[in-house]
């Protein structure tokens, strides 16, 4: 099949669509926080947390949407913890934040042996499934490539649009995003800088741990370890890619994410037999790197990332 | 709340504090060995046991330790310079590939001369891996912490591809695995009979050295300035870049020293399982030693105790071995912070 053919095609994009998703849930997420002014390295461990505690809430029983409350509130839990220690502490966030991924990892780990102590084979759930939506759906490539997707999936773009009215349209966001760049100018106000980023470093590891869900329930349909797969610090990439701006972190996730269906495509034509299949996997990564390198020079970094604030200090 | 400095912390503050959080870390596994279903006490019991309860479990922990110490020191050297290198894992692969490729009969040395230019190889390697994200980072300003950790799913494909051609062992039954060393170029052992290799040696070695080039020469000054604080570093004329190109090679390098000690001297060949992550466990080594040199060779001490006890705990009582990994993530937060109110005090106002 030529490379043409397959960028035309609905299945490559509903393709690129799906893939895409997780990581609109995670890199949303991180970016909430960065916009605060913490860093939140622990976002890879916290879409472990996110996989695991959807994927065992409906293997339990629970319903699908009872999984997504449960790894999101478990997912906001690890970033309650990520927040005491470097906001009102003000601990190195680099630190931190790889501890609570080390954390989250081990526990979720620990937490699925003790649950399945024989399994070989991960266990499926009954997951999300596709819901066309009426009219839109019958829309030519479109329809089939955006508007057949998961529920999780339409959630995903909605969120895109509910972060950017929240983040430059209400006073919430203004003090959301005054918290990253003159936390100050904020407490000059009368407002707590400390709990804004304890709540935006909350909500946004709710969002990771969604991301780390939707592989779960929406992609693969069973937990397996290394599942996530470095998707976290893709993430912690495509928001730079953005400039901490909601819209242009989707296209960054979506053209990401068609490049990753691409090169599974290839891979499958005669030009792609001839290399090894690790060249095209460490695409993505590479992928990443070279978006930073490209994009870092004109970033607009929030001007307290990573600076800790202490009221009365100066 | 507020933090305030405390101006003289007293001896207790600054022991206490941080036994504390080793007291904490040890409840919270009690806690989880109850979870599971063990006795708690036993469960710490048989940790301490499979650790140090006997010679074949010391020497267990010191050959553990080894890439610990390397990986430990690599990110100590880089984090007092305030570089983010989260990429000893990759750096650890690097070496480890040079070790496999000239160590397999590439070169037909003695030893004597073998050994210390497959090391350098190795050092090179690993210095060159760590290289590229820094110049990333002094040229265009890209963050290293997320280059770093990148580039190491990129190395690991790139030594996973490496072992199904070019360094595959042809009588290796199909398996993805190099071919073994030549006997010229494994590590001996320190004391014939025990299975301690002189990889363990060469971490005390490098351990001693870095404690040197941090304490005794201008570079170790350097960094030290560059990493409390670099504009007022650049202010004095510390040249800011190049002392981060020179901190990159030697963290890269001794990370590499990791993979190099792992391949030359405990395993003898090379597969893609050579480390179950000593690069990110190096960062806690790291932290828990306060970045010190020899703080890391006890550090790495005692994680390797806590990886090799719970492994055989696990054989013996049936708690996941994840046990470990929980306790050291659990360690290194709440070391961070205990440290931290060593010197602080926290207000409520």
């Amino acid at each position: 099949m030529d490379i043409v053919d397959i960028l035309l095609s609905a299945s490559f994009w509903a393709a690129a669509i799906r893939i895409a998703s997780p990581l609109i849930f995670a890199a949303l997420g991180e970016l909430i926080c960065e916009r605060a002014g913490v860093l939140n390295l622990g976002i890879e461990g916290i879409m472990v947390v996110g996989a695991f505690a959807g994927w065992m809430t409906v293997y339990s029983g629970g319903g699908l949407w009872a999984g997504v409350g449960v790894a999101m509130l478990a997912g906001m839990l690890f970033g309650l913890l990520h927040a005491v220690l470097t906001v009102p502490f003000g601990l190195s966030q680099h630190v931190v934040g790889l501890g609570i991924t080390m954390l989250a990892t081990a526990l979720t780990y620990f937490s699925y042996r003790l649950a399945l102590p024989e399994v070989t084979s991960p266990p499926k759930i009954e997951a999300f499934q596709p819901l066309p939506v009426p009219v839109l759906s019958d829309i030519p490539v479109l329809g089939p490539a955006v508007f057949s997707q998961t529920p999780l999936t339409y959630l995903a773009f909605g969120l895109v649009i509910a972060v950017s009215v929240i983040l430059y349209r209400t006073p919430l966001g203004l003090a959301l995003r005054a918290a990253g760049e003159n936390p100050a100018a904020v407490a000059a106000q009368g407002l707590s800088v400390g709990a804004i980023r304890i709540g935006a470093v909350m909500a946004g590891s709710g969002l990771m741990a969604l991301g780390g869900a939707f592989l779960t329930m929406s992609a693969f349909n069973s937990f397996f370890f290394e599942m996530v797969n470095g998707r976290g610090w893709i993430c912690i990439a495509l928001v730079v890619f953005g400039s901490w701006r909601p819209g242009k972190t989707l296209i960054g996730a979506i053209l990401f994410a068609a490049f990753d269906a691409l090169q599974v495509r290839v891979q499958q034509t005669p030009l792609g037999a001839d290399l090894p299949y690790q060249i095209f996997l460490m695409m993505p990564y590479l992928l990443s790197i070279l978006a930073l390198v490209v994009m870092s020079r004109r970033a607009q970094v929030p001007a307290a990332l990573m600076v800790p604030f202490n009221k009365g200090e100066r | 709340m507020r933090l305030e400095p405390v101006a003289q912390p007293t001896l207790i503050r600054t022991i206490g504090l941080p036994a504390l959080a080793l007291a904490a870390t040890v409840a919270i596994a009690s806690l989880l060995a109850m979870v599971a279903g063990a006795p708690p006490l036993s469960v710490l019991g048989l940790i301490l046991q499979g650790a140090f309860g006997s010679k074949f479990a010391l020497l267990e922990t010191l050959n553990r330790a080894t890439p610990l110490i390397f990986t430990g020191l690599a990110v100590a050297v880089a984090f007092r310079a305030r570089l983010w290198n989260i990429g000893a894992e990759a750096q650890l692969y690097a070496g480890a590939v040079v070790t496999a490729t000239l160590g397999t009969g590439a070169l037909a040395w003695p030893s004597g001369l073998l050994l210390p230019s497959i090391a350098s190889a190795a050092m090179l390697a690993g210095a060159i891996v760590l290289l590229v994200p820094t110049v990333l980072k002094t040229r265009f300003g890209v963050d290293e912490v997320v280059t770093t950790l990148l580039l190491n799913f990129v190395v690991l494909l790139w030594v996973s591809m490496l072992l199904e051609g070019p360094l595959k062992d042809p009588m290796g039954m199909g398996w993805p695995k190099s071919a073994r060393l030549i006997p010229e170029a494994r590590l001996p052992r320190i004391v014939e009979g025990l299975r301690l290799h002189w990889g363990f040696g060469l971490a005390l070695i490098a351990a001693a050295v870095i404690w040197l080039v941090q304490a005794r020469t201008t570079l170790g000054y350097e960094m030290r300035a560059v990493g409390l604080n670099r504009a007022a570093a650049k202010f004095a004329g510390i040249p800011v870049g190049p002392v981060l190109i020179k901190t990159a090679l030697l963290s890269g390098g001794l990370a590499a020293l990791a993979g190099f000690s792992e391949v030359a001297g405990l395993k003898g060949s090379l597969t893609l399982d050579i480390s179950p992550g000593f690069g990110y466990t190096g960062i806690i080594v790291a932290m828990l030693a306060l970045l010190n040199p020899f703080g890391v060779v006890v550090a790495a001490l005692f994680v390797a105790g806590v990886f090799v006890g719970a492994d055989s705990m696990s054989r013996a009582v049936g708690v996941p071995t994840y046990l470990a990994d929980i306790m050291l993530a659990t360690a290194l937060l709440l070391m961070v912070l205990a440290l931290m109110l060593t010197r602080f005090r926290v207000r409520w106002a």
